[in-house]
């Protein structure tokens, strides 16, 4: 039983949570530690309990601040020495209407309600000011939710005395405020109580008897949402999508009905209903989502149904093709492997019960929501956040091309015999340089969805990644790779930290769609020029050993370092005299 | 509803709640017999009582409640 799959099950969750947590940190050891502060204008501690339960489900172990009750603001403003000594990854605000200290009345003139507006703006923006200067980290903010009454019935939402219509034009500004603030989100609670039930979300029993700014019942849903903007911005966001065929993403069997008798396009509801589907999952694909099939179907039926007329979806939306007869686990990790993609990264949709069930028996850490009815198909997908979008890089929008322009290589190296030669054919241009403002996001979102080619598994944030750049104490490097077939962009990055003599290296990190192009000995001769220019004598490498980043076990032995030490965990020290490296040879052409 | 019926049910509520399956309870139970009883938790079990049973207290009844007997008794007066 998945509690944490949309539709979730609050009750459970509520009930239950003592064991399932305890389930859930027995589960895994495999876990990223984030210290998460909860500055509340209500009640916090179930909200906490459950946001636990989510991140420990996103494989997020938190540990928590909370304020007083209700005393989100002089924390913020005054500061104090716990919340300081804590020093927050994250900052959750939860406030809500009833923490709008003034309304403006029947009386208000126009001008007054404007004053009151700015003034009430003020009030919370100068706390989000103050906490990003003191910490430096994500905020995220509750935006308001509708209060359970309108003093002027429908006029509430347009007339300036409306309460409805002040805290409409509060969240306005508000959102331009995180437009505008890079490291700051909101948490979308008036949608998430409009999806609720406004009634139910808001009964005021909950505020009067325990100061619960929201029913109990829908704090699941609450927590979820902080949490899936945390699980985002930490990059444990789902990557790629699998799709069935049949009854998934059209209607009926293309292989009996023909595609001319598959269920698709405006002629009957149900068809209508596929198409807005296959729209939906394109769009996906617009944010970054990657898209696959795995279907039980003969090739060509299965590209000819993608190729109907009235369906959005076309064969080319697709990085991985598997339509056969295999079993649909078979598949998925054949998929895995074309793609270099960790399975867990994976949602699968398939509208039949078995064979979710065998990818859930599997035990891959496939994601694999419930797809009972059409009709509920784009809500569960959506709802469920596997893609939450905190950032939009023009990375993720360009990732669809780069892993087809990937395939296209495969293709080349298959036609040339020597491995040389096709690198040499490539036509590699690398740009290394010390980190830049525009790259920052991209870096930080790389060191925290690498998980193969990365040496230390340091994880950042976009913050983190500022310090860095600005520190006198700090060698970074990023690399770029373009070749005749595209620009993978940013696909590497090296922070090293100056102590004495010697650059220990916090980082190393590189995507694994660029592998065995010689691009790490490239980023090592940058980095050992770079640190003879600082006057350095030695570099001194990592590895801390974690399941996923074997392949780099001995990175820095091939690299001709020597090994200085190992204990019992497999944590292994490394150290490069800079007098005698030699630069090493690459097909690559350098800019720097 | 039988008080037996009840108290079986209860006693499934309250180990799920603290999260031991030795937590029994009777009439006579009350918030200092059972380890992690506060005033936070009491709020998640009078929730998941009102679930189990499909029932909802007022507001009054849920400050008036000295021990697990008072809790059945407004559960067989809710069901009547």
């Amino acid at each position: 039983m998945d509690y944490f799959i949309y539709p979730i099950d609050n009750k459970s969750l509520l009930r239950k949570k003592i064991r399932i947590k305890r389930d859930l940190l027995s589960k895994s050891d495999r876990f990223i530690d984030k210290r998460i502060a909860v500055l509340g204008g209500s009640t916090t501690n179930e909200i906490v309990d459950q946001l636990e339960l989510f991140l420990l489900h996103y494989g997020i172990r938190p540990t928590f601040y909370q304020s007083e009750y209700a005393q989100y603001w002089q924390d913020a403003m005054f500061g104090n020495e716990e919340l300081d000594n804590f020093k927050p990854d994250v900052i959750y605000i939860h406030t809500n209407w009833r923490n709008i200290t003034e309304f403006p009345t029947t009386s208000s003139s126009r001008e007054e309600t404007d004053v009151l507006l700015e003034k009430t703006y003020n009030h919370f923006a100068v706390i989000w000011d103050k906490l990003a200067e003191k910490f430096n980290c994500p905020i995220i903010q509750d935006n308001f939710d509708r209060p359970a009454w309108r003093l002027l019935g429908n006029s509430d939402i347009i007339d300036h005395r409306g309460r409805t219509n002040f805290i409409s034009r509060l969240n306005q500004i508000l959102y331009r405020y995180a437009e505008v603030h890079k490291a700051f989100f909101v948490n979308d609670v008036d949608y998430l109580a409009a999806c609720y039930g406004l009634e139910a979300w808001s009964n005021p029993l909950y505020w009067h008897m325990y100061k619960y700014s929201l029913c109990l019942d829908a704090i699941p849903s609450l927590a979820k949402s902080v949490a899936d903007i945390i699980k985002s911005i930490y990059g444990k966001n789902r990557k790629v999508l699998v799709c069935d065929l049949d009854n998934t993403l059209w209607g009926g069997v293309v292989g009996d009905d023909g595609v001319e008798g598959i269920r698709l396009g405006p002629e009957v509801p149900v068809g209508q209903i596929y198409s807005e589907f296959q729209q939906y999952v394109k769009e996906l694909k617009s944010i970054g989502v990657l898209l696959a099939v795995n279907s039980k179907n003969d090739e060509e039926n299965a590209i000819a149904g993608l190729n109907h007329p009235d369906g959005p979806l076309k064969p080319d939306d697709f990085v991985s093709i598997k339509a056969n007869w295999e079993n649909k686990d078979r598949n998925m990790q054949a998929i895995a492997n074309d793609l270099n993609l960790g399975i867990d990264s994976f949602v699968f949709i398939d509208d039949n019960p078995t064979e979710r069930e065998i990818i859930i028996q599997s035990d891959f850490g496939v994601a694999v929501p419930v797809m009972d009815k059409v009709e509920n198909y784009i809500r569960v997908l959506d709802r469920n956040g596997f893609f939450e979008v905190t950032t939009l890089s023009s990375d993720d929008l360009s990732r669809v091309e780069m892993y087809q322009a990937n395939a296209k290589r495969v293709q080349l190296q298959e036609s040339v015999g020597n491995y040389d030669d096709f690198l040499k054919s490539l036509h590699m241009k690398a740009t290394i340089r010390a980190f830049e403002p525009i790259y920052i996001q991209r870096i930080a979102q790389l060191t925290n969805k690498s998980n193969q080619f990365n040496l230390t598994t340091l994880r950042c944030s976009e913050s983190d990644i500022s310090s860095m750049r600005e520190s006198e104490n700090y060698i970074c490097l990023y690399g770029k790779l373009e070749d005749r077939f595209g620009d993978n962009g940013v696909v590497s990055v090296i922070a090293g930290q100056i102590e004495d003599n010697q650059l220990h290296i916090r980082l190393w990190l590189m995507s694994c769609r660029v592998l065995k192009r010689g691009l790490e000995s490239a980023m090592l001769d940058a980095l050992v020029s770079d640190a003879r220019v600082r006057g350095l004598g030695r570099i001194i490498g990592y590895y801390y050993p974690t399941p996923k980043n074997g392949m780099v076990k001995d990175f820095y032995s091939r690299m001709g370092f020597e090994k200085i030490s190992e204990d019992a965990d497999g944590n292994t020290t490394w150290r490069l005299g800079l007098d005698d490296y030699r630069s090493q040879e690459t097909a690559i052409e350098i800019r720097r | 509803m039988e008080r037996k019926e009840i108290f079986k049910r209860l006693d499934e509520v309250f180990q799920d709640v603290f999260g031991d399956d030795s937590v029994t309870v009777n009439d006579k139970t009350t918030a200092s017999d059972i380890e992690g009883w506060d005033s936070l938790r009491h709020i998640t079990l009078l929730t998941a009582i009102e679930d189990e049973f499909e029932i909802s207290f007022s507001l009054e009844q849920s400050f008036s409640f000295k021990n697990v007997g008072n809790i059945v008794d407004a559960i067989i007066a809710l069901k009547n």
